[in-house]
C-alpha cells in the first residue's frame, strides 16, 4: 500500500493554503480533489476580496486560487483531481476512487479541508427545475458560463445571496427580487447597495411560500413573515420567474471526520456539526486534521489562515519544524483570524470557535 | 429589462465583464433523448443541457416528478441521466464527450 | 436604517460618514467620496492613495477616513473599494454641472458619449446624461471608471449609470 506524509482531502483555499505551509518544510504532501479543477470555490468568486493585503484584499478568488495553486505545484505538492476520499480507516488508511480506480493509502497525517455544502429550504414545489441553490447557480454561471434562466428569485441576503445576484446581474440574468424572512438584511450594506442602485429590489420580512409550474419553475408566491416566522395575511404577491436561488446558508462536508471516528459538535453559530478540535486543529483521532469551512463556515480569507495552522502543525508533529517555530506561525495565524473576525457577526464566529478548541485543549 | 445583447439565444455567456470572452472551445455534438444538440468538449453535460434550455434531467419513479440540476456540484444527485448506456451518471459533474448518448431516466 | 432593511444608504446618512467629505471641501475641487459605512475587515483603499489620504488603523474594521485637504480627487481609489463604495466627485465641474466618476463592472462598456440613465442609490431614475470618459487599467483590474454629468442638485444623489439600449422600455 503507499505511504504519504501528508494527504490533504480538498484542494479549496483552506487545502491550498495548509498543503503550501507543510510542503515549505519539506514534507511529503499529497493533495486531493474529488473535482476536475482545484481551488474549491475560489474560481467562482469572481469579486474582489475584503481583507488586508496578507488576505489578497482587492484581488479576485480566481487569481487567488491560480497564485495558491502556483505555489503548492512549486512546491513540489502532489494534486490529484478526479479522485474521491470514500473512506478513511484504522492507522489513517484513505480508500480512494478515480474513474472505475480504486487505491489506498497510509498516510502519518491527514488534513480534512472538504468545505461546506449549500442548505437546503423546503416550500411546495421546492423540487421543480428551476430551483437551485444559489451557489448551485454561480457556479453555472461563473464556471461553466450557463445561464440557468432569464428572471431570477433570490431567497436569502446574506453574503452569498448578495454576490450571488450581483454575478447573476454581470451574466445579463434579470434578478426579479431578493427576500429575506429577517427583518435585516445579513450580508454586508456594500453588497446589497450594488444591487440596490441598479434597481432590485431587496424585501425583508419576506419569503417564499410556494413555487409553482407545470414541469418547472413558472413563477412563486411571496408572503410576508412577522417576527414570529408567522405569515401576515393579504400579503401574498405572486412573481413570474423561472429560476428560483436559495441562499440560506451553508453546513460544514464532515462526513469524512464522522466516518474518521472524530467525534462532532452542534454548533448554530458554526452551520451545524463541527468535527471537536484543538488549537492545533487537530480532533480527536490523533494524526487527522481540520481546516475551513469544515471546522465552521465563514470565508476564503479565514480558510487561507486555517489551512496554514493545520498544516504547520502537521509539519510539526511530523518532526519537520521545531515546536516553537510552529507556535510563531500559529500565533501569527490566529491573530489574523482575529484581526478578520473584528465585525459583529465575526465576534460571535470568534467566540464559538474559541470555545470549541479550548474544550479540547482540557480534555472536556 | 431588455434582453441583454451578449447572450447567444442559446444562455451561453458570450462575454462577461470579468470573465471576458468565452475561450475558444471544440464544438462537438451529443444526443440526448434523440435530439442532437451542440456541446463543447469537456464541460458538464448539464451544462450543455442547461445552455440548450432543456431543464428537465429526471423524472422520479414513484410520483412521476420533473427534476433539475440543483445542487451543480456532484453531490445531490438530481441531475442523474443515462449516458452511454450507464444509469445513474451525475451529469453535472461529468464531462461531454462527442457522440455521447443521453437519456432521461424514467424508473 | 435604510441601508439594513432596504440595501442602500440614505443622502443624509451618507454625509455623516467619515470617508465624505464637506461641503466646502467639495466647493474647492474634484474629491474622492467613500460611502464606506459598516465595520467590514478591509483597507485596500488606503494603500491605493497616492496621497495618503485615507486612513483605517487597526482594527481593520473601522470605518476609512478622509483627510480631505490631502486628497487630490485624482480617483484612483474608485476602482480599488471591493464593495464598490467609492465616487469621485467633481461639485463644481462647471456653472451648472457636477461631474460623476464611479466604479462599473458590466458589459458592454459604454463610450464615450453614450447616453444612459442615470440612477440613485434605489435605482431610482434621477435624469439622463451622456458618458463624459470611460477608465480602464491593467491596475483596476476589471473594474472601469466611468464618468458622467449631472445637474449639481443630484451630485449627492447619482450612484450608478443604465446605458441605454434599444428595446428598453423601463
Amino acid at each position: 500500500m503507499k505511504k504519504k506524509q501528508l494527504v490533504v482531502v480538498g484542494s479549496g483555499p483552506a487545502g491550498l493554503s495548509a498543503a503550501v505551509q507543510a510542503a515549505e518544510y519539506g514534507v511529503e504532501v499529497m493533495l486531493l480533489d474529488e473535482h476536475s479543477r482545484p481551488g474549491g470555490q475560489l474560481f467562482k468568486q469572481i469579486h474582489k476580496f475584503f481583507g488586508s493585503h496578507s488576505h489578497y484584499a482587492g484581488m479576485r478568488g480566481p487569481d487567488i486560487g491560480r497564485l495558491l495553486l502556483e505555489r503548492a505545484q512549486s512546491r513540489g505538492v502532489c494534486i490529484s483531481l478526479e479522485t474521491t476520499v470514500w473512506g478513511i480507516f484504522q492507522d489513517r488508511v484513505l480508500g480512494l476512487v478515480s474513474g472505475d480506480r480504486t487505491d489506498r493509502i497510509q498516510a502519518d497525517k491527514i488534513i480534512l479541508a472538504t468545505g461546506a455544502t449549500e442548505n437546503a429550504l423546503r416550500f411546495p414545489g421546492w423540487t421543480l427545475p428551476g430551483v437551485m441553490g444559489a451557489g448551485a447557480v454561480q457556479t453555472m454561471v461563473n464556471l461553466h458560463r450557463v445561464l440557468p434562466g432569464k428572471r431570477f428569485l433570490m431567497v436569502g441576503s446574506g453574503n452569498v445571496g448578495l454576490i450571488v445576484s450581483y454575478h447573476l446581474l454581470q451574466a445579463g440574468g434579470h434578478v426579479v427580487k431578493l427576500v429575506e424572512a429577517l427583518p435585516r438584511i445579513s450580508g454586508w450594506g456594500v453588497h446589497a447597495s450594488k444591487l440596490a442602485r441598479c434597481g432590485v429590489p431587496i424585501e425583508v420580512s419576506k419569503t417564499v411560500k410556494r413555487v409553482c409550474g407545470r414541469d418547472r419553475v413558472e413563477y412563486a408566491e411571496l408572503v410576508s413573515v412577522d417576527a414570529e416566522w408567522n405569515e401576515i395575511p393579504g400579503t401574498k404577491e405572486r412573481i413570474e420567474v423561472d429560476v428560483v436561488c436559495v441562499a440560506v446558508g451553508l453546513n460544514p462536508l464532515s462526513e469524512l471526520a464522522w466516518i474518521a471516528g472524530c467525534g462532532h459538535k452542534y454548533i448554530p453559530e458554526l452551520g451545524g456539526w463541527v468535527p471537536r478540535h484543538d488549537e492545533s486543529l487537530q480532533t480527536l483521532v490523533p494524526g487527522i486534521y481540520v481546516a475551513g469551512d469544515v471546522t465552521g463556515i465563514d470565508e476564503a480569507s479565514t480558510a487561507m489562515e486555517e489551512g496554514r495552522i493545520a498544516g504547520i502543525s502537521a509539519a510539526e508533529t511530523l518532526g519537520c519544524i521545531s515546536g516553537g517555530a510552529a507556535d510563531a506561525v500559529r500565533d501569527k495565524a490566529y491573530t489574523q483570524l482575529a484581526e478578520f473576525h473584528q465585525s459583529p457577526w465575526g465576534i460571535r464566529l470568534e467566540a464559538a470557535q474559541r470555545k470549541l478548541r479550548a474544550g479540547e485543549q482540557d480534555g472536556a | 429589462m431588455g434582453k441583454p445583447n451578449h447572450l447567444k439565444k442559446d444562455m451561453r455567456i458570450k462575454n462577461h465583464p470579468i470573465l471576458g470572452k468565452a475561450p475558444d472551445g471544440v464544438w462537438v455534438e451529443i444526443e440526448v433523448d434523440g435530439e442532437s444538440i451542440p456541446a463543447l468538449e469537456g464541460e458538464p453535460i448539464a451544462a450543455a443541457l442547461t445552455a440548450a434550455g432543456i431543464r428537465i434531467l429526471r423524472i422520479t419513479k414513484k410520483y412521476a416528478e420533473p427534476r433539475g440540476v440543483t445542487c451543480a456540484i456532484g453531490r445531490c444527485t438530481d441531475c442523474i441521466m443515462e449516458v452511454d448506456g450507464r444509469p445513474n451518471v451525475r451529469t453535472c459533474v461529468t464531462a461531454v464527450k462527442a457522440g455521447m448518448i443521453i437519456r432521461t431516466l424514467k424508473e | 436604517m435604510a441601508l439594513e432593511t432596504g440595501g442602500y444608504l440614505s443622502e443624509a446618512g451618507a454625509a455623516k460618514l467619515p470617508g465624505v467629505p464637506s461641503r466646502n471641501r467639495m466647493e474647492r475641487g474634484a474629491c474622492a467620496v467613500i460611502e464606506c459605512a459598516q465595520a467590514i475587515p478591509c483597507n485596500p483603499c488606503v494603500t491605493a492613495c497616492p496621497e495618503q489620504a485615507i486612513s483605517i488603523g487597526i482594527p481593520l474594521t473601522r470605518l476609512p477616513v478622509l483627510a480631505e485637504d490631502a486628497c487630490t480627487g485624482c480617483g484612483l481609489c474608485v476602482a480599488i473599494c471591493p464593495g464598490l463604495a467609492i465616487f469621485n466627485i467633481e461639485l463644481n465641474y462647471d456653472e451648472k454641472h457636477s461631474r460623476i466618476s464611479l466604479p462599473y463592472e458590466f458589459y458592454p462598456l459604454p463610450a464615450v458619449d453614450d447616453p444612459v440613465r442615470v440612477l440613485g442609490r434605489n435605482g431610482e431614475k434621477l435624469c439622463s446624461s451622456r458618458i463624459l470618459k470611460v477608465r480602464t487599467a491593467k491596475q483596476f483590474d476589471h473594474t472601469a471608471v466611468v464618468s458622467f454629468l449631472v445637474p449639481k442638485h443630484l451630485a449627492m444623489a447619482a450612484r450608478n449609470i443604465r446605458p441605454n439600449r434599444a428595446n428598453d422600455n423601463e
